[in-house]
């Protein structure tokens, strides 16, 4: 019996020429155009595939799982070349769609908090991390809760140290607040012992705009009345607070002082490690134990309950943290000063 | 206070090279803060010259000058600058005499405002130096001719150094002193303070023997009320000196302190005044006696009595006013000013001097209400040693005979009606349970003695009198505060308080800056402004409301409390734009100000020292403004700039409406929206805002005459929103809607509808006809024109309907959409638009 006459040496020829072909298109129009001479029914190996239905049946099987296969594998290589010619075309499509990625149009403008606002809820967040809340009051004020209740007699010239702006009828007894201390009282009258709260708001003086001084301003005031508090619990709270501002190198230093609702009283400097032109201490605020004076005020028996306070204002604070240099760019909101900072300082 | 250091040297020990800053250094650790350094800012070769010959020259300009010349230094000896020992000054001043004794400065020399001296030519000499007159010293104002050493009362050597001579090489060093230590305005108190922080020590300028004090003047006081139940003068010593000569010249020395100290010289009598002031810190006053008329009254004032104070003032007398009076009426308001008609002048012989002790708030409502803040009324306001009164008067006496060549004699006056001190008791433990560092029963003993306390111990703790000097200690914790201070504040150690637990922020609070981080998260920018406006501006958006009014304004035409705070941000739009910044989008939270009605007066203030009634704090809190607080923005220029392939888009009113929507989604409701003609605002781009029927502000565009008339451009969106509502409206735990996850139908609606017919009114009808398959509404389109009849419009929604349950069918959605049609039909005449 003679031989099979589809066999390798009559295939292999024919797949080699098709893979050849397959291969030789550059592009996914020229393979798709060679798809009926390479895989199509005009293929040779299509041609060769329907000679075998005239042959004798005993060459039938081996024949037509030759051609299987190598049909087989000329449509796996023809898929092949086929997704990588799809794939060249697709990136060559990319590389035409590209555009100056650094001049994207800009569609939202850019907006911005304003730092001493930002600023408030900075410091409130570090003290509503230690459990402290955060306390507001009005800011027109009654005379009483800002002068008589913080130990101010009337006429004590203390009263008259902070430039105050007087409501008409001055019989009103009603003042813009001189600080935030006014919303301490409030805080012992209306709260339940013991007290940590922190007051950050906007007070007034009669002082005329200039480069250090503005008339409307902004100040954050702790609070803190408890059983067995000392300065000791004064000095470890600023220098936590201290640390967050100004970084893991800040100290503080207390030196004494008056004040009227706190005794004993101390002015407060912070040693800061990054200020413009150097590390140096820089006046920070005051601070003090709470006057037995206000806690009666507030029907509180300073015999059974001790505290301290302490207060800062934030234009000052912004001013050596930020190194802002003039009072004017925090007040004429002019919009690049907020801007600059954006959401963070 | 000023503290020339010469003086302090005279009560403690000052190292040899101290200088103002060291002095101010040693001083803050007690709690004096460093204010700064004074000088004479006078330097280099100034001498005592003596004029030898002078020809006066004429010249062309009208001026006659002297051509002079001075021996600058003993005959054959170099001068101080090295040079000869005559010079040739040209000099424009003609006060002096040939053989007079002047002040010649060298070259070399450098005079106040940094003036150098040196050899120059002019008016056709070479002119060797310069003749100076006291305010080229800086010594005084006098600027009438130079200074004649002879008229000054001195006689010095040619060639000394005039620097030393007229104590120009003194400095002083200068405090801040609180208000609790009045008895640091004094050298005296300062030195105590300077021995406190340096452990040198003080010699008490007062000593320990008692001064004569004279008697047979008759002092009356006469105040049986007092203010606070307290008598205005409890101590008054009067001193008697006669065969005074008050033309005599002041010592150069006295003048060079009183000027280093802040204070000017006026004349010899004057001048012994305040310097025993500065010295002791009792403010002390010197009459004419021949002036006076009988004996001394210190009464309050009668209704309708008048003074003239020395400053030449009348002043119409309150009967609170303390006064010093003689038969004739009133000579001096007590402890603030004295009167003229008894004032000491060049031709005065007989003087008395007066040393009292007057009561701190007396003096304080006198100075205030004569708005007559004087170095007295300061020192005694902030109270003064009550044993000391009799020291100065002794100083002043002194001080007459050795300068003024008086003559004390035993006529004078000593009233004395000081309470003594009281015991103060300080617990053993307490200034420990206060301060937080372990003292010893010793320190505490020691401190308090060296302030000047007068310490026992006893059972528990100590018996503490406080010192004359120290009105301001009255209770345990300024004696623990003493104790405090003068160990050192940086003993105390440090220790981190643990709260109770917190929490948190409140809602409110985390609303708010949810409002603010949204605002900013889409572009626009947080500006704060001042709340005070004219009375036009607060009239930009409202009318006819009651405002806060201040008293004292810094501008009166910005004296009112702000009532919008939308005006602020027009205010910061003009200067932005002015700045060439003309896109702006800025906002502003904050509080308004809004009384219930027109602000009257209350009562009297409850005290300070315990808790008020419940009721009276009530009443107090009611006449407290209401502060609402209010969110503003302003919106003009453009929101997105012409780019590639991008368009301009400038800011309108619908940007206005859509920030204000989204404050308060951030707060957590939902806006309804209304037209409205609010004052300020476009009649017809301006939407009334509300939640659950409330009002909550109004945003759209501003009325373009009121842009116009702020010079801003004619297009501003503008909002207000009361964030009180808002915070009203979104309270409570929000609760979850399922999320439907069958497919969805979607469809479109266009229906004809009058122009007029606000799109909300028909979206509103739309979901209430289509029931609850409408999962979401959008208008696409407001179409109005060609094939749309005149007064009519076409609105276009996209409807989204969804089943819980089940796929929908386009049929359902149908059905559901047509009963939506049918209630427009109904309400408002809309049909299908074909």
């Amino acid at each position: 019996m003679s031989g099979n006459p589809i066999n390798p040496s009559v295939v292999d020829p024919v797949v080699d020429s098709a893979l050849a072909a397959i291969a030789a298109a550059t592009d996914l129009a020229a393979l798709r155009a060679s798809r009926q001479s390479t895989v199509g029914e005009q293929s040779e190996i299509s041609q060769l595939n329907a000679t075998i239905k005239n042959m004798p049946n005993e060459f039938k099987a081996e024949a037509g799982a030759l051609i299987g296969a190598a049909r087989g594998r000329l449509n796996q290589a023809f898929a092949a070349r086929e997704a990588v010619l799809a794939a060249v075309e697709e990136r060559a499509k990319l590389a035409a769609e590209a555009v100056d990625v650094t001049a994207a149009p800009t569609k939202l403008p850019i907006g911005g908090r304003h730092p001493l606002s930002l600023l408030m809820d900075q410091i409130s967040d570090v003290f509503v991390g230690m459990g402290w809340e955060i306390a507001e009051g009005p800011e027109v004020e009654s005379e009483w809760f800002n002068f008589d209740a913080l130990n101010f007699d009337a006429d004590h010239p203390a009263r008259a140290m902070q430039d105050t702006f007087f409501v008409e009828p001055v019989e009103s007894h009603l003042v813009l607040r001189t600080h935030t201390s006014p919303v301490q009282v409030r805080s012992l009258l209306e709260r339940e012992l013991p007290v940590y709260v922190l007051c950050p708001g906007r007070v007034f003086r009669t002082d005329e705009l200039d480069a250090t001084h503005t008339p409307v301003f902004h100040q954050v005031e702790g609070l803190a009345i408890d059983k067995g508090l000392t300065m000791a619990d004064l000095r470890g709270t600023l220098e936590h607070f201290a640390r967050i501002m100004f970084g893991p190198e800040a100290q503080i230093r207390l030196r004494p002082s008056f004040f009227p609702f706190t005794e004993p009283s101390a002015e407060l400097d912070v040693w800061h490690p990054n200020a413009k032109g150097g590390a140096r201490w820089v006046e920070w605020g005051g601070c003090g134990m709470v006057n037995p004076n206000v806690l009666k005020a507030a029907g509180i028996d300073p015999e059974v309950y001790q505290g301290f306070a302490f207060g800062m204002g934030i234009e000052r604070t912004l001013m050596f943290r930020n190194g802002v240099l003039d009072m004017h760019d925090m007040v004429e909101s002019d919009v690049r000063f907020s801007q600059q900072f954006g959401v963070s300082l | 206070m000023k503290v020339p250091l010469s003086w302090l040297a005279e009560y403690v020990d000052l190292p040899g090279d101290a200088t103002p800053d060291s002095v101010m250094a040693e001083l803050v650790k007690v709690g004096l803060e460093e204010e700064g350094a004074h000088g004479f800012s006078v330097s280099g070769p100034v001498v005592v010259g003596q004029v030898l010959e002078f020809t006066p020259e004429p010249q062309s300009n009208g001026k006659t000058i002297r051509w002079c010349q001075v021996r600058v230094a003993p005959e054959g000896s170099k001068a101080a600058d090295g040079g000869e020992d005559v010079r040739g000054i040209v000099c424009g001043a003609s006060n002096f005499e040939v053989g007079d004794k002047v002040v010649v400065c060298l070259p070399g020399a450098v005079l106040p405002g940094n003036f150098a001296i040196a050899a120059r030519s002019t008016y056709g000499h070479i002119s060797d130096g310069m003749m100076a007159s006291g305010r080229e010293l800086g010594l005084s104002e006098d600027h009438a001719g130079i200074l004649r050493l002879g008229e000054i009362g001195l006689d010095p050597k040619v060639g000394t150094d005039a620097l030393e001579l007229l104590s120009l090489n003194d400095s002083a060093a200068e405090v801040n002193v609180t208000p609790d230590r009045g008895y640091c305005f004094s050298i005296r108190g300062i030195a105590r303070e300077y021995a406190h922080a340096t452990g040198v020590d003080f010699k008490d300028p007062i000593g320990n023997a008692h001064p004569e004090t004279g008697n047979g003047f008759s002092v009356t006081i006469d105040d049986p009320a007092g203010i606070r139940g307290k008598v205005g003068c409890d101590r008054f010593v009067a001193r008697h000196v006669t065969g005074v000569d008050a033309t005599r010249p002041t010592p150069p020395w006295m003048v060079a302190r009183l000027k280093l100290a802040g204070m000017r010289s006026i004349s010899l009598v004057v001048d012994i005044t305040n310097y025993v002031m500065l010295e002791l810190g009792q403010p002390t006053h010197a009459y004419d006696f021949d002036k006076l008329q009988g004996g001394i009254t210190v009464r309050r004032a009668n209704a309708g009595e008048k003074l003239v104070t020395l400053d030449g003032q009348p002043r119409a007398l309150d009967v609170e006013d303390l006064l010093i009076t003689d038969e004739s009426g009133p000579i001096g308001l007590a402890g603030v000013m004295g009167g003229e008609t008894t004032e000491v002048t060049n031709s005065t012989v007989n003087v008395l001097v007066e040393a009292a002790h007057f009561d701190p708030v007396t003096i304080a409502r006198s100075a205030r209400r004569h708005k007559l803040g004087s170095e007295a009324s300061k020192r005694f306001e902030r109270g003064v040693d009550t044993r000391v009164a009799e020291y100065a008067a002794a100083r002043v006496v002194q001080l007459l005979e050795v300068h003024a060549g008086g003559a004390a004699d035993s006529l004078g006056a000593d009233l004395n009606n000081v309470a003594p001190a009281e015991a103060i008791f300080l617990p053993l433990d307490f200034t420990t349970s206060l301060v937080g560092v372990e003292y010893t029963q010793e320190q505490i003993s020691k401190v308090l003695t060296e302030i000047g306390c007068v310490v026992a111990v006893v059972d528990g703790g100590f018996e503490v009198i406080a010192p004359s000097w120290r009105p301001d200690i009255t209770h345990k914790t300024d004696l623990a505060e003493e104790v405090a201070r003068i160990i050192g504040y940086h003993e105390i150690p440090s220790r981190l308080p643990v709260a109770p637990p917190g929490r948190g922020l409140t809602l409110r609070q985390r609303q708010r800056r949810q409002a603010l981080s949204a605002l900013v998260g889409s572009g626009h920018t947080e500006v704060l402004t001042y709340p005070f406006f004219s009375e036009a501006q607060n009239q930009w958006f409202t009318e006819g409301l009651p405002f806060v009014k201040l008293a004292n304004a810094l501008q009166e035409e910005s004296s009112q409390m702000r009532l919008r705070v939308l005006p602020g941000l027009i205010e910061a739009a003009k200067r932005n734009l002015s700045r060439g910044l003309i896109d702006i989008a800025i906002f502003e939270e904050g509080a308004v100000f809004l009384p219930a009605e027109k602000i009257t007066g209350t009562d009297p203030l409850p005290s300070g020292v315990e808790r008020p009634t419940d009721g009276t704090l009530a009443a107090l809190q009611a006449t407290i403004p209401q502060q609402p607080h209010h969110l503003a923005l302003l919106l003009t220029g453009e929101r997105v700039k012409q780019q590639t392939n991008i368009p301009a888009a400038a800011y309108d009113y619908s940007d206005a409406i859509e920030a204000a929507k989204l404050v308060a989604r951030a707060i957590g409701v939902e806006l309804e929206l209304k037209a409205a003609q609010p004052k300020g605002f476009h009649p017809g781009r301006t939407a009334e805002l509300l939640v659950d029927g409330n009002h909550v502000g109004f945003a759209g565009e501003l009325d373009p005459a009121l842009a116009a008339d702020c010079d801003l451009p004619r297009r501003v969106a503008a909002a207000e929103l009361n964030l009180e509502v808002l915070y009203a409206a979104a309270t409570g735990v929000r609760q979850a809607n399922p999320i439907l996850v069958m497919p969805a139908a979607t469809q479109d609606l266009s229906l004809l509808v009058d122009a007029d017919l606000p799109a909300a009114s028909l979206q509103a009808t739309i979901v209430e006809g289509a029931g609850e398959l409408l999962e979401h509404i959008r208008l696409v389109e407001d179409y109005r024109g060609s094939n749309i009849s005149e007064g009519k419009k076409s609105l276009t929604f996209s409807l989204r309907f969804r089943a819980e349950d089940r796929t929908l069918t386009q049929v359902e959605a149908s059905e559901s959409r047509d009963r939506a049609v049918a209630l427009a039909n109904e309400r408002f005449g809309a049909t299908i638009r074909a």
